[in-house]
């Protein structure tokens, strides 16, 4: 669907995003809640929603630091997890390059799975959408989900600070990583990635420094990007043999 | 649960927030029209799905509320909400299912 304007660029990306309401809200209560909890205060758990801006980068720094992981541990773990979002930055760029350096500078910051899930299938539906357009319709898919995400992390906190002790609040953190793999599990290799993460981590678990995070972090991507490549050579010597 | 210091809190924030800003605006800053080698896409597409589950491991076979030893209601509860999450895609359905068993074969077993 062409746009006339880049006005309505950025009102359809606006409307589209609606749905991730849902999501963005109680994600960023949960948050809220998890981070009071690990004592930290209501400025301080906002401060990070704002300047992180990740939600499963943010889940796991604070899992790590409750468990007294060295920093350095705690950082590169939490940017494992958001990797991600440089592969986005990646396949963002050829519809984006072109924009002035402020505008993707800008943009990079509300990068986030939400907005590039929209984004990148608006652009590949439509090639010939040019590039003020494609920024507006990006800039639209952000402007409900970034206050809320951070409006909903205060509110957690708020009401973090008032769940008892005996609520026993524990085991919600590891049922939401829970929760966040099971989605991911897409394909064969994503299995395998998971299965020699979780294999790894019982054996490596004695290691010091939580190294053996990440040890396992690493195998589960090498086996991954392995069984990615063995089904794709298997797939062509099948379509070869044909 | 031990707590940490204001400091080290503060540095994993900013550590964070300049570490994820370079991985977002990397590529768009420097790279232009390039690409990425195909080896290290194939990597970095298995990040998530190895580092994620390298964490929760041992949080549930060694669960905090038992001092780490192994816990029937932990780990069955754990892999409902795996289970609910792979099935339904619904990130609330599974951790909702999830505390509810962790709830429910507690109380089942007494």
């Amino acid at each position: 669907m062409p746009f006339t304007t880049t006005k309505s660029a950025f009102w359809k990306g606006f409307r589209d995003s609606a749905p991730f309401i849902l999501v963005s809200g109680p994600f960023g209560l949960l948050f809220g809640v998890l981070a009071a909890e690990a004592g930290l205060i209501v400025p301080e758990a906002f401060a990070f929603s704002m300047a992180v801006f990740a939600g499963s980068a943010q889940f796991t720094a604070l899992q790590l630091m409750q468990e007294n992981a060295p920093v350095f541990i705690v950082l590169i773990s939490a940017l494992a997890v958001n990797l991600r979002v440089a592969m986005y930055s990646a396949s963002l760029t050829p519809y984006l390059g072109s924009a002035p350096l402020w505008q993707r500078a800008f943009a990079s910051y509300f990068l986030v799975d939400q907005s590039y899930a929209l984004s990148i299938a608006k652009f590949e539906a439509n090639p010939d959408m040019p590039t003020p357009q494609r920024m507006a319709y990006f800039f639209g898919t952000c402007t409900i989900v970034t206050p809320l995400w951070m409006g909903a992390t205060i509110v957690g906190a708020l009401i973090g600070t008032q769940v008892p002790e005996s609520w026993g609040l524990d085991f919600v953190l590891p049922l939401a990583f829970l929760a966040m793999i099971g989605p991911m599990l897409r394909t064969p290799a994503h299995m395998a990635a998971c299965l020699a993460a979780v294999v790894t981590a019982l054996l490596a678990a004695g290691l010091p420094y939580n190294f053996g995070l990440i040890v396992a972090g690493l195998t589960g991507m090498i086996v991954g990007a392995q069984t990615e490549l063995w089904i794709e050579q298997y797939k062509a010597q099948k379509a070869a043999v044909r | 649960m031990s707590q940490f210091d204001t400091s080290t809190l503060w540095i994993v924030i900013l550590g964070l927030a300049v570490g994820s800003f370079t991985l977002r605006f990397g590529f768009m800053a420097l790279m232009g029209n390039r690409t990425m080698p195909p080896w290290l896409m194939r990597h970095l597409r298995y990040t998530a799905v190895a580092i994620l589950p390298a964490l929760v491991t041992p949080l549930v076979v060694w669960p905090s509320a038992t001092n780490g030893v192994l816990s029937l209601p932990h780990l069955a509860a754990a892999l409902i909400a795996l289970a609910v999450g792979y099935l339904s895609k619904n990130l609330f359905a599974a951790m909702g299912t999830g505390a509810l068993a962790l709830y429910g074969i507690t109380v089942l077993i007494g």
